[in-house]
């Protein structure tokens, strides 16, 4: 116990250190050139962080979620694309390890351990209205072994990745609903780029649309159903990691204003500061904002107890890490815009130590990322039949 | 043993399951995932079942495994009814 303790704590300040010392000195590199952190990536790689949750027995450090979630933060802080590449691929990782099944995922969980691979899914396919639930391609049989063929609207970090996890119907017979998921190296896929991505914010995550085009043998399908483990993962976890990034940006960007209320109190000693009240507004908000998100992620934790996880396959789960979405994703943009009411016109600079352009740019993707929308109408059918919520 | 309340959950799955097969082929052990039918209508299954069967499912009952297949719901169904 205190061994797992004193790794997670070890592992998070090494990210923490990563986040200082790599992250936050390219950020704005990341964000002005919309171009991949290489950089933080390489440091994370050199850390063995692209393993952290990848049991012992596979040659990770099997860090704990909520180490995992702790990391995503911290570089949350200093670098949302570094953050939300970093959180993205643990959430690749936490399936493999929570679903594992079969040789051919274990020794893949070994390769990651020993090359740091970095793993991409897709996920998103045009024509699906952005319900990750269904999907119109199929894994088809191809000669020696299997292919598919998928439009995705958005790839993030597609072209950097060592891998993409993809989902597809099991058989050209299946229905929309009927989902796997495939792991395909990346000499196995071909990625035809079908639009740019110049977006104004989340910029280094590098995420435009792609063709995607793979083959692969029987084994790197996933035996899992895509709909269990999206209950029992792939949305908790998710919601979990990505708002973790998200209180990271929000955590930043207040503690920019804190050091502007500070910087003014200093220079009228005595005098009231008005820009220490409305911080003092944005802080209780981002109280809510961290409240909300760690009680999710204690929930997270507590719904593992037992084995078998039957808590998380229930529709009031479903409910719960909604709710941690559709609470993170508009609480972070409205703590970065009170901060920028609270610094002014020095906020609102780019080239200024008290600018959260970014901050705020990065944090509007929350609400997108799986739109708000869409999870309000998945809830609304959940509250008819859910006893308690 | 021909499943108690089949008729009547055939009944709920042609009126809100949406599945693009007809109901009377499906078997009792059927995937009713499998054969089409969406998260979102699931959830209205569970609400006409609650309807017809004048019954409230718990909520550790409100999982996709309960609701898999028309063997699964009759199961559930039998449980709740005997408990009223």
């Amino acid at each position: 116990m205190t061994l797992a303790v004193d790794a997670d704590r070890s592992f998070v300040e090494q990210i923490r250190r990563i986040g200082e010392e790599v992250a936050a000195v390219h950020a704005d590199a990341v964000d002005h050139d919309a171009r991949f952190p290489e950089e933080a990536i390489a440091a994370l790689r050199e850390a063995g962080a692209m393993s952290a949750f990848v049991p012992v027995q596979f040659g990770g450090a099997e860090v704990s979620i909520a180490a995992i979630a702790r990391a995503c933060f911290e570089l949350g802080r200093r670098c949302s694309a570094t953050a939300m590449v970093f959180a993205m691929h643990q959430i690749q990782v936490a399936t493999i390890v929570r679903h594992l099944d079969g040789e051919w995922f274990e020794g893949f969980l070994r390769r990651v351990s020993a090359e740091q691979r970095l793993i991409a899914s897709v996920t998103s396919e045009i024509g699906t209205g952005g319900d990750m639930g269904r999907s119109i391609a199929p894994v088809t049989p191809d000669g020696d072994g299997f292919a598919l063929e998928k439009q995705a609207p958005t790839v993030s970090y597609g072209a950097y990745a060592d891998d993409l996890f993809t989902t597809a119907r099991r058989t050209p017979q299946s229905e929309q609903v009927d989902q796997a998921l495939v792991l395909h190296h990346r000499d196995q896929t071909q990625l035809e780029p079908t639009g740019t991505w110049d977006t104004i914010g989340m910029r280094g995550t590098c995420s435009p649309g792609f063709t995607v085009r793979a083959h692969f043998a029987f084994e790197q399908i996933l035996a899992a159903p895509f709909a269990t483990v999206m209950n029992e993962t792939h949305v908790p976890v998710s919601h979990i990691l990505w708002s973790h990034v998200w209180l990271g940006i929000a955590t930043e960007a207040f503690e920019r204003g804190r050091a502007f209320v500070r910087a003014a109190a200093r220079r009228n000693p005595g005098t009231p500061v008005p820009a220490a009240h409305s911080l003092s507004r944005v802080m209780s908000e981002l109280t809510m904002m961290r409240a909300e998100v760690e009680s999710a992620l204690r929930d997270f934790v507590a719904f593992n107890d037992d084995p078998e996880r039957p808590d998380l396959a229930t529709l009031t789960s479903v409910l719960r890490f909604n709710n941690l979405k559709l609470a993170a994703s508009e609480q972070a943009p409205r703590v970065c815009m009170g901060v920028l009411e609270v610094i002014g016109i020095a906020a609102y600079k780019n080239d200024s130590p008290y600018g959260v352009g970014r901050h705020l740019r990065d944090a509007l993707s929350a609400r997108l990322m799986v739109a708000n929308e869409r999870i309000h109408s998945v809830d609304a059918g959940l509250l008819m039949i859910a006893k308690e919520v | 043993m021909a499943a108690t309340y089949d008729p009547q959950i055939r009944a709920v799955l042609r009126d809100h399951a949406r599945l693009p097969v007809d109901v009377e082929s499906l078997g009792a052990e059927t995937d009713l995932f499998a054969a089409g039918m969406s998260s979102h209508a699931s959830v209205n299954v569970m609400l006409a079942l609650e309807d017809t069967f004048d019954l409230e499912f718990p909520d550790a009952m409100l999982k996709r495994s309960v609701f898999e297949s028309i063997a699964a719901i009759d199961a559930a169904v039998t449980e709740l009814c005997a408990a009223a």
